[in-house]
């Protein structure tokens, strides 16, 4: 097949499905061919494009898992509302799974998140409570564990930074995508870590298949940055389920760099993404060109026009406004 | 003196400090006064050019200075200025 073609070429999925949870997962991976900036013939790099599942990112995995498992546990019955803390996505992910098993939801954010990621979620019928922006996500995290604290009976709090179903969801479902999609070559798995269940689950299977499958974390390099959903774990309330020496290495990314690179995989790619994608694809082409060969799959957590109301923009026009 | 609100991640560079004051007719003058008293503190609010970095925020009395006339927006004594960044981590 000539490449214009494989571009084209779609992979196929059952025609119907009985409700929104049945798309969570099965995402596409793409190969970039742009941006590979001195890499070596034998690296290729894969991103997984997250912004398919259908509440738009890759959080709906961890929020359906979740819930599930809190159904099953008892833990959440009717009369109960979801109750979470989250900068956004997880927000997101909770709203739909929520409205679509028909259990009402509050969220926790800091009240400097995206414009975009207030309306989505409050369009999936949710309620937001804004928590102080100067105390960035672990202030939403206090805020919210005091909320619970006044009335538990009220609530279900699915708790992503200490629910192994996080992880879980991850190593259920995101490991084996990639480890098939892949045929077993993957040799370097990278994602950015908010709570590290991506990077725990997906990477823990990994390495139960092939042991010497490297799993690489990409996080903030300093406390104050702008790279939303991320964490600096160093200087953050560190999630129950992230452990740290489970991981190969971490590479710390910029975010005016990561920036940069979001608009690149739009003009280059074809591919307009979040901040995260660019934190997570920097740090794979560190990895890839340190390699002669080698099958590096990063998490491309979700698509870009969450974010086309943010400062990320403010750079655009100097860059080249999308001309070189 | 300008009343200063520091977030968390940056108040490694103010001794733990949530409040602080500083002197300056603009903000940019105040970001110069503020690196006196913090060293290390300009260099996360602007970058190598001068200009405040894509993802903080600084608001003039609620008013984001992008809106205003930025690093030029003038000041006043009783002025309060916060520093904000444009995102929260941990999703």
């Amino acid at each position: 097949m000539s490449t214009a073609r494989a571009a084209l070429a779609r992979p196929t999925g059952p025609l119907t499905v009985p409700s929104a949870l049945q798309l969570v997962g099965n995402t596409p991976l793409v190969e970039l061919r742009k941006i590979r900036d001195g890499l070596a013939p034998g690296v290729r790099i894969f991103g997984k494009l997250e912004g398919f599942n259908p509440g738009g990112s890759v959080k709906d995995r961890p929020a359906l898992k979740m819930v599930e498992d809190g159904l099953a546990r008892g833990a959440l019955v009717p009369g109960k509302t979801i109750l979470d803390s989250t900068s956004g996505n997880t927000g997101i992910a909770l709203a739909m799974v929520g409205a679509a098993l028909g259990y009402p939801v509050e969220l926790v954010m800091p009240g400097n998140v995206s414009a975009e990621r207030k309306k989505v979620v409050a369009a999936f019928g949710a309620k937001v409570i804004y928590s102080d922006p100067l105390e960035g996500s672990d202030g939403a995290i206090r805020l919210c564990r005091r909320i619970l604290a006044e009335a538990p009976e009220r609530y279900f709090k699915p708790d992503q930074y200490n629910n192994p179903a996080n992880s879980l969801a991850h190593y259920e479902t995101t490991g084996p995508e990639i480890w098939r999609q892949t045929e077993g070559r993957i040799t370097h798995f990278i994602a950015a870590i908010g709570t590290g269940g991506t990077i725990m689950g997906t990477g823990r299977y990994l390495k139960e298949q092939n042991p010497a499958v490297q799993v690489i974390a990409a996080e903030p390099d300093d406390a104050f940055h702008g790279l939303e959903g991320l964490k600096h774990m160093a200087t953050s309330i560190v999630p129950g389920i992230f452990h740290e020496e489970q991981l190969d290495r971490k590479i710390g990314v910029a975010t005016d760099a990561a920036y940069d690179m979001v608009y690149r995989l739009g003009r280059e790619e074809g591919l307009l993404l979040g901040q995260s994608s660019g934190a997570a694809l920097l740090a794979a082409l560190e990895v890839g060109r340190g390699l002669s060969e080698g099958t590096i799959v990063l998490i491309f957590p979700d698509f870009g026009d969450r974010y086309l109301s943010t400062k990320m923009w403010l750079g655009w026009a100097s860059f080249g406004g999308g001309r070189t | 003196m300008v009343q200063v609100k520091v977030p968390t991640p940056l108040r490694k560079y103010t001794g733990g400090a949530g409040g602080v004051e500083a002197d300056g007719g603009t903000v940019a003058a105040l970001v110069d006064d503020l690196e006196r008293r913090y060293p290390g503190l300009k260099e996360r609010i602007c970058d190598e050019s001068g200009q405040v970095r894509r993802f903080v925020n600084i608001f003039v009395n609620g008013e984001d200075i992008r809106f205003l006339k930025h690093l030029d927006t003038a000041l006043k004594a009783g002025d309060e200025l916060s520093i904000v960044p444009a995102i929260a981590g941990g999703r």
